[in-house]
């Protein structure tokens, strides 16, 4: 591997490193006199005569006179800007179209039943931008025309109630940030190492605000009966009108009935106009274009309650209703298909999240999990939401195993495959919250592996 | 308390006769509403409909509407996983699924789910793929039977009703394989993993398990046109096998209706050149140039749906479609299928 060749934007060293060290040490510790800035003048001089007689591309070293990027002035420098509004709706950048979301090949043979990942490898923060949301259907997503949703709860409530967009935005309204994970997150990676990056391995995550009315307030408003109603089933209005039981203790707890998103309403790939928030819970139960609430007194046992979202444990059995999200993190970046520009410093930073409250703190292993060093938490740390870590690096060029683990505040300790794989066998494809390891090879590509 | 908010409590009160909450917005449901909504189906059967359907009919009904994608004996496995599949009179005697417990052995829905509810619920709610809500009750019944003697849950000349399917709950060779037992359903339940956060000298060494062996390093496309080409973590380059112009590319001036292809599923089923279950689009387009109707005649197949032209699968009709995506995907295909 030709490392070069992969530094098209490598920041070229400044003209002082073809100043002695000496000279540089006396200029810090004694200033820049007359005398010194003359001996500077004259080494740049003899350094650009130098370099001018090199040949093309002959060095990667430092130009002559400097940066040609700092010394030749660019287009946007001496140009007219373009417009207000001339993209009324804001767009990334040209230059950052590599990170969008991706389909796995080979993991879903229809692309309505499919996945398309988050790129995790190049986000920042608690907040996935929402055109990177990642995206599970089960039928294909529909646009709905949001003056025709509705909203009805039935079941076991003293008035079945029917809400408009227009009824459901009047009602008091939360904002909560909370991570979505769909349960087959990492599904992939059970038995052995899969696929090579982390938008593959994790990239079923999601962090947002989201707004809308807590379930608890339209429950009561339609007069639930809670003493009866120990369940509820979420219901969508797409194609496949998917259906998923919550229990009602976590419903009246935290769940919203949401329309908007980091901002703005939904995304349709994410619900629009109407979809449930259940945090903590994992993402299939988070129905999307949800049309109807039901209140009854025994689980539904949907079809992906029964058929998919079980947990395949060895003995034969299936695990139903394990939805809760146990703590996990992953280190985003450096991770998997990755590489290292150089030796030296490097900020390596990651994601924590746990479906049962905060994360109470995140150790990083850089030798595969025989020594640990904890992390720094970036805030906010927020309950049932994704939190921040950074953990400062020197990488001396010899190989490593880099590692995360996530302690949430009820003291549970992110498993290693090992002890994962010895409960629950490698089958169960759901629910996968291991550890995870990226090495960082002596040519500083870093690959998926298991330890 | 004070007259005067005795009062306003009064007044309050007697102004929301129906409910305290929030004047003004929402409202009742219809029991018209309900019933046009309420359409699920639990593992006691409420909500079932009454109805009926025979396999005979449900066989032929299958032929039809559910072939194409699952095969047909439902054991499929080109589209979807298999439905049916992996239970034995065995499991059907003891309500566990042995071959569960066996790695090597497909999983098939049959073999997973344990309730029959969950089926018919299921087909009646979200099938056929491309037409989801368009069968009859009866037809759900008769669709369920065929699939249900399948897998030998029942015989040839069953009618399956509202009367008789809580019988064939009890012969669902998965019945008992649920468990409920874990930790993750409450929100303080106990976790099956003990980790400890030691700090160091935790083990000995380090040792690799597994890791991507070279040939899969390109499975997901150019890695390094998934990473940001500047700052200190550069995607690796990999030869890409192809991820890569589906994400992100954009269709040339004469390409391909991407948009009206994939959002109609067609590309799940035909490969741009090559056949995937269905014919490629260029060998379609090839074999229909020389024909003078050409664009009637794709219109019609599009439309319609058809079988026995490329082999035995038959390519399901695409009701859907509107007039100006089919003319799309006809008039590529019939200028050439370029891309």
């Amino acid at each position: 591997m030709n490392l070069k060749k992969i530094r098209p934007g490598r920041l070229r060293k400044a003209p002082e490193s073809f100043l002695d060290a000496e000279f540089i040490a006396d200029v810090k510790q004694n200033g820049f006199d007359e005398e010194r800035r003359a001996f500077l003048r004259k080494s740049f001089l003899a350094a650009s005569a130098a370099m001018a007689a090199a040949p093309l591309g002959g060095a990667l070293a430092a130009a002559p006179e400097g940066d040609p990027d700092i010394l030749n002035l660019p287009s946007w420098t001496t140009s007219l800007g373009k417009p207000v509004a001339s993209r009324p709706y804001g767009m990334p950048a040209k230059y950052e179209s590599n990170l969008v979301r991706r389909e796995s090949p080979g993991l879903a043979s229809v692309s309505q039943a499919s996945v398309a990942f988050t790129p995790l490898q190049g986000m920042f923060g608690i907040i996935t931008a929402s055109g990177l949301h990642y995206e599970r259907h089960h039928q294909g997503w529909q646009e709905i025309d949001p003056s025709r949703h509705r909203l009805m709860i039935n079941g076991l409530v003293k008035r079945p109630r029917v809400y408009t967009m227009d009824d459901l935005m009047r009602l008091p309204s939360v904002s909560r940030i909370h991570f979505l994970e769909c349960g087959a997150n990492s599904a992939m990676e059970w038995g052995n190492v899969a696929v090579p990056t982390v938008q593959y391995t994790h990239g079923m995550l999601s962090g947002s605000e989201f707004t809308g009315v807590l379930l608890s307030t339209l429950l009561e408003d339609a007069g639930v009966d809670l003493k009866r109603g120990k369940y509820l089933l979420a219901e969508g209005a797409d194609g496949s009108s998917m259906t998923r039981t919550l229990p009602m203790e976590r419903v009246m707890d935290d769940c919203l009935v949401a329309y908007g998103m980091n901002g703005e309403m939904l995304r349709p790939e994410n619900g629009y106009p109407l979809r449930l928030v259940a945090p903590g819970i994992q993402g299939v139960s988070w129905v999307k274009w949800l049309r109807r609430i039901e209140v009854g007194d025994m689980p539904w046992n949907a079809k992906d309650e029964t058929s998919q979202y079980a947990d395949l444990m060895p003995d034969g059995m299936q695990r139903q209703y394990a939805t809760i999200q146990e703590a996990k993190s992953v280190i985003t970046t450096p991770s998997g298909g990755q590489m290292l520009i150089d030796k030296g410093f490097f900020n390596v930073s990651g994601l924590a999240w746990s479906g049962r409250g905060r994360i109470k703190r995140v150790d990083v292993s850089f030798d595969g999990g025989i020594n640990w060093r904890t992390a720094r938490l970036e805030q906010p740390v927020l309950p049932k939401a994704l939190t921040r870590f950074n953990i400062d690096w020197v990488w001396d060029g010899s190989p490593a195993i880099l590692q995360s683990r996530a302690i949430d505040e009820t003291g549970f300790v992110q498993p290693t495959y090992e002890q994962l794989r010895a409960v629950r066998g490698s089958r169960s494809v759901y629910h996968n919250n291991a550890i995870q390891s990226w090495k960082v090879a002596e040519s500083g590509e870093v690959s998926n592996v298991h330890v | 308390m004070s007259m005067r908010r005795l009062l306003t409590l009064l007044l309050a009160t007697s102004s929301f006769a129906v409910h305290a909450g929030y004047p003004g917005v929402g409202r009742d449901a219809t029991p018209a509403e309900v019933k046009a909504w309420d359409i699920d189906v639990r593992p006691d059967f409420k909500g079932l409909p009454p109805g009926s359907g025979s396999v005979e009919d449900g066989e032929e009904l299958w032929i039809e509407k559910c072939s194409s994608c699952h095969g047909d004996f439902g054991d499929a496995n080109h589209v979807f996983p298999p439905l049916i599949g992996n239970t034995t009179a065995e499991d059907i005697k003891t309500g566990h699924v042995a071959s569960l417990k066996d790695p090597g052995r497909v999983r098939t829905t049959i073999a997973k789910v344990d309730t029959v509810s969950t089926l018919w619920d299921f087909i009646n709610r979200a099938m056929p793929w491309n037409a989801p809500k368009s069968l009859s009750t009866d037809e759900v019944y008769a669709i369920l039977a065929y699939l249900l003697n399948l897998a030998e849950i029942v015989p040839m000349d069953y009618v399956l009703s509202n009367e008789n399917i809580a019988e064939v709950q009890e012969r669902m060779p998965n019945r008992y394989g649920m468990t409920r037992d874990h930790g993750m359903w409450e929100i303080d339940g106990k976790p099956d993993t003990h980790n400890k956060a030691c700090m160091k000298r935790c083990k000995p060494e380090a040792v690799i398990t597994s890791s991507l062996p070279d040939y899969a390093r390109g499975a997901n496309g150019d890695l390094s046109k998934q990473n940001r080409e500047y700052g200190p973590f550069r995607g690796v380059p990999t030869p890409g096998e192809g991820g890569d112009e589906a994400a992100a590319g954009a269709p040339a001036a004469d390409g391909p209706p991407n948009d009206v292809l994939s959002a109609n599923g067609c590309t799940s089923c035909h490969g741009l050149d090559h056949k995937v279950i269905g014919p490629g689009f260029a060998e379609v387009a090839a074999k229909y140039a020389e024909r003078e109707d050409v664009k009637t005649y794709l219109s019609g197949k599009i439309r319609s749906g058809g079988s026995g032209t490329w082999g035995p699968i038959p390519m399901p009709p695409q009701p859907q479609l509107s007039d100006a995506d089919l003319k799309s995907v006809v008039d590529w295909l019939s200028s050439g299928a370029h891309h």
